[in-house]
């Protein structure tokens, strides 16, 4: 008995292999296992290698792992690109039809199974996907009842004999799979699970829900990878709360779209890819020195220009800290787990409206794509907080002069009145003004609003600014990590304190205004510091730097070649140190 | 009931002595009052340039955005609340070069809001540049051997895209361009109208006596019938663009707030933020 399997299902793009690991992975979710998925594919609609890589484990998972159990191949090309990951007892199930060659230097077993041609014979070579669940099954020993909800919920439209087939399609690879393991085969069988219902989503999805679940009900958007599901998944649901989401012309429009509707008073986001913010930046400007609420979240991909445009990367860190010319006060929040996605979403709009300024969630494509088992999301830890929005209505006054919309105040916030509010009237403007919105060039006007705009984020309020799994007062190594890099980075910790090393984890969920007083300690009592991040020139080591000091013990372990990391990675780098 | 001087508010414009500018403030201000609004529902938005500090000078909510970007902004006010009445307004550079994106899909978007573009075929801000509404050999310091480029003709492309609301005014026909703008508000849909409205500093072609001669009031055509796109084109063209009037109007398209699916009646500022318990659940159940 195994407590956790790596299997892996490839293929050509376009021919349903998303759908293969889509059924196997429900179906193990369902009972009651942590699942979690990497996505490998392309930017094309067809053709092209792509692979899921699915790891199931009896506990939770936030990884993905070194080596693979199974690898499931519907072309020569799948078995090429990932034999080198199996293991000596991991298996390859091929689809017979391609007549399967196993390369000379691996262990594993290599089983020609005729996907197609029993599917063919079952009605349809289209479902070739489902003889392959089937003979893996045989491999885990695993039920094949388990796949009846699923197949029906997939298939149930189409009719009952659909249904029936691709169940007699999963039986049949089974069967056939079964014969094949004579004695001295090892059967992968995997632990029971605890058979608790839990989540299975992508942190895009996560964060279309912290939306909803934060009272947003306007988007404007404009398609690209990867964030495109944010607005999929909102365009279904928010009709339903009276919402809606617009596609827009351009990213140019979609931020500025989202400013006219945060100014009139409805929480909206906005999000995209690095292309996307590019374009997105002289709006958040505008939001900036507005002081207009603004929610954008920028799915980190493989850039620069249109770079790597379906891969891993980090590297937005400087451009969403920095970004727009001129200054603004900005809140650029990385939450690191699909949970973290969520409820940090339903924090941005509260922060967005408390501070009255842009604030970004930052992810990257392994944390918006990746698809894995989340404890089910609760709305009690969901509050709606407005900050200093004007909700009663404003008293007649003699005098007829405009709302003090930008009064210098203590905290740097000003009352905030949306458009339909009488006796509110004041004007908003990008151009440097005074506080009642009127434009003003004064130098004194100038420092007294510039100053308001960034006292408002001296101290703001951010529920856990950087996770910590601190076990040592005095540590070998701090590893620092942000986004999706959490669960490598913690697999790695185990193998190294394991070995006796002592070792202590920060993982960065405030990116901006930076936790200083939080990190500070951390790195002190620290001997050295590797900040793991998939980019090139290590722009959070920089940040901390930057914030912190402690230059001389700051590593940076980088990876940009579009691949996250995975664990003995960040393992061999650390004890490449000592 | 407010009237046309509960729009005024105490700043001073900042345009040159003579600017078309003026009378287009003044219009809007009497149009808003006309159709019966207060101050606070009436959201103006503009655009950067000379006539993009108009949201400043009118005493109702403002929003004076960036460069070629007040169509999405007043989109996304006017989608955030269905009752208020926005005005987007902005200079043809601001409109017709920069923000043409937009323009263009906001015509076809149809959200219900009314567009006045401040026309002097030129860009003054900046000093005197060329723009994409300037004749061809136009002059100025960008041109200083006369453009080389084909000006857009804004009227003939609002109604390739699918226009429901297309009208052109000159800024001294108050009274005209007034009812014009009160049309466009009440008009349920994307209301287009482009003011010429002369830049006495830096156009000294397209001066007011310059439009005075070459304008043609639709009105003065017998029988002409703003319902029939086929004939609006064949007018512009035939006049080259250079016509005043309510050009063309499709009262039976919805505006895109109609048609949207199961948006709320109420405006959606205006919502309550909770989401239903069971609701939530129903949502955290789909991904089990």
């Amino acid at each position: 008995m195994i407590n956790q399997l790596s299997w892996k299902v490839g293929g050509q793009q376009g021919e349903g292999i998303e759908s293969t690991g889509e059924i196997f992975a429900i179906a193990l979710n369902r009972l009651g296992y942590y699942l979690y998925g990497y996505r490998h594919f392309s930017s094309r609609i067809k053709g092209g290698h792509t692979n899921n890589k699915i790891r199931v484990s009896t506990t939770e998972v936030r990884s993905i792992s070194d080596d693979l159990d199974v690898l499931v191949a519907f072309d020569q090309e799948t078995i090429d690109l990932n034999y080198k990951e199996l293991h000596s007892k991991g298996v390859i199930l091929a689809d017979a039809k391609f007549t399967p060659k196993k390369p000379e230097d691996t262990q594993a077993a290599l089983y020609a199974v005729p996907f197609t041609e029993i599917a063919t014979e079952l009605g349809t070579s289209l479902m070739k996907n489902m003889v392959a669940i089937g003979a893996t099954s045989a491999v885990l020993n695993l039920d094949i009842h388990v796949f009846e909800e699923v197949v029906q919920e997939i298939f149930g439209k189409k009719g009952a004999q659909v249904v029936a087939k691709n169940m007699d399609a999963i039986k049949a690879g089974y069967d056939y799979m079964k014969k094949q393991l004579v004695d001295g085969v090892e059967i992968m069988e995997l632990e029971k699970a605890d058979g608790k219902k839990r989540m299975f989503m992508i942190g895009n999805d996560a964060i279309a829900l912290g939306a909803v679940a934060a009272g947003c009900r306007f988007m404007a958007a404009y398609p690209i990878t990867p964030a495109s599901e944010i607005m999929e998944y909102l365009i279904k649901k928010l009709p339903a709360l009276g919402g809606t989401v617009i596609q827009t012309e351009d990213e140019i429009a979609a931020c500025t779209m989202a400013i006219g509707a945060n100014y009139a008073g409805v929480r909206t986001i906005t999000a995209s890819a690095g292309p996307g913010l590019s374009l997105k930046m002289e709006a958040i400007g505008l939001s900036g020195i507005t002081e207009t609420p603004l929610v954008v979240v920028d799915t980190q991909r493989g850039g620069p220009s249109t770079g790597l445009p379906t891969k891993q990367e980090q590297s937005d860190l400087m451009a969403m800290i920095y970004g727009t010319h001129g200054e603004i006060p900005k809140i650029v929040m990385a939450p690191s787990t699909v949970e973290e996605a969520f409820y940090d979403t339903t924090e941005a709009f509260n922060l967005a409206e408390e501070y009255q300024c842009p604030v970004i969630v930052l992810t990257d494509l392994q944390l918006s794509l990746g698809k894995q088992t989340v404890e089910p999301l609760s709305m009690d830890k969901v509050e709606i907080r407005r900050g200093k929005l004007v909700t009663n209505e404003i008293p007649d006054s003699e005098n007829k002069a405009y709302f003090k919309r930008y009064e210098v105040t203590n905290d740097g916030v000003s009352p905030r009145v949306v458009p339909g509010m009488k006796n509110g009237i004041h004007h908003v403007t990008g151009v440097e003004h005074d506080e009642t919105g009127k434009p003003s060039e004064s130098a004194v006007n100038r420092n007294a609003q510039m100053d308001k705009r960034f006292r408002k984020i001296e101290n703001i309020r951010f529920n856990t600014p950087v996770y910590k799994n601190v076990k040592h007062e005095e540590a070998d190594v701090l590893l620092v990590g942000f986004n999706s890099t959490r669960g490598v980075i913690e697999e790695a910790m185990v193998r190294l304190e394991n070995e006796g090393m002592k070792v202590n984890h920060a993982h960065i969920r405030l990116i901006h205004p930076f936790p200083t007083d939080e990190v500070l300690p951390l790195v002190r009592s620290a001997k050295k510091v590797v900040v793991v991040e998939n980019n090139a020139t290590g722009q959070l080591a920089n940040i901390m730097k930057m914030n912190v000091g402690h230059a001389e013990k700051i590593i940076k372990h980088l990876k940009y070649d579009g691949n996250p990391f995975l664990p003995h990675e960040v393992y061999t780098k650390c004890k490449e140190l000592f | 009931m407010a009237t046309f001087k509960d729009f005024r508010n105490n700043v001073k414009p900042n345009w040159c002595p003579g600017c078309g500018d003026f009378s287009v403030q003044a219009a809007m201000q009497r149009a808003a009052a006309n159709v019966g609004l207060e101050p606070e529902n009436l959201a103006v938005i503009s655009g950067i340039g000379c006539s993009g500090r108009i949201s400043g000078y009118i005493n109702s909510y403002g929003f004076h955005g960036i460069h070629g970007r007040s169509l999405p902004i007043a989109q996304g006010v006017k989608m955030a609340n269905r009752d208020l009445t926005v005005i987007a307004s902005g200079g043809d550079g601001d409109g017709f070069a920069i923000g043409m994106g937009h323009t263009i899909h906001a015509i076809r978007r149809n959200v219900d809001i009314t567009y006045i573009v401040m026309d002097n075929q030129i860009y003054g801000l900046t000093k005197g540049q060329t723009s994409p509404r300037s004749a061809t050999g136009f002059k100025t310091k960008s041109s200083p051997l006369g453009s080389i480029e084909q000006p857009i003709s804004p009227m003939e492309m609002a109604l390739t895209a699918g226009a429901t609301f297309v009208a052109q005014s000159f800024s001294t026909d108050l009274k005209d361009l007034t009812a014009l703008i009160e049309a466009g508000i009440k008009h349920k849909g994307f209301s287009l109208i482009n003011v010429y409205s002369p830049c006495v500093t830096y156009n000294k072609v397209n001066t007011y006596d310059w439009f005075k001669e070459n304008l043609t009031k639709l009105s003065d055509i017998e029988g002409y019938d703003p319902s029939n796109r086929e004939n609006a084109m064949q007018t512009l063209m035939k006049h080259n663009g250079l016509v005043t009037g309510l050009i063309y109007q499709n009262t039976e398209r919805k505006s895109y707030q109609e048609l949207i699916n199961n948006y709320s009646e109420t405006p959606l500022a205006h919502a309550d933020l909770n989401l239903d318990q069971e609701y939530f659940d129903k949502l955290v159940n789909e991904f089990m």
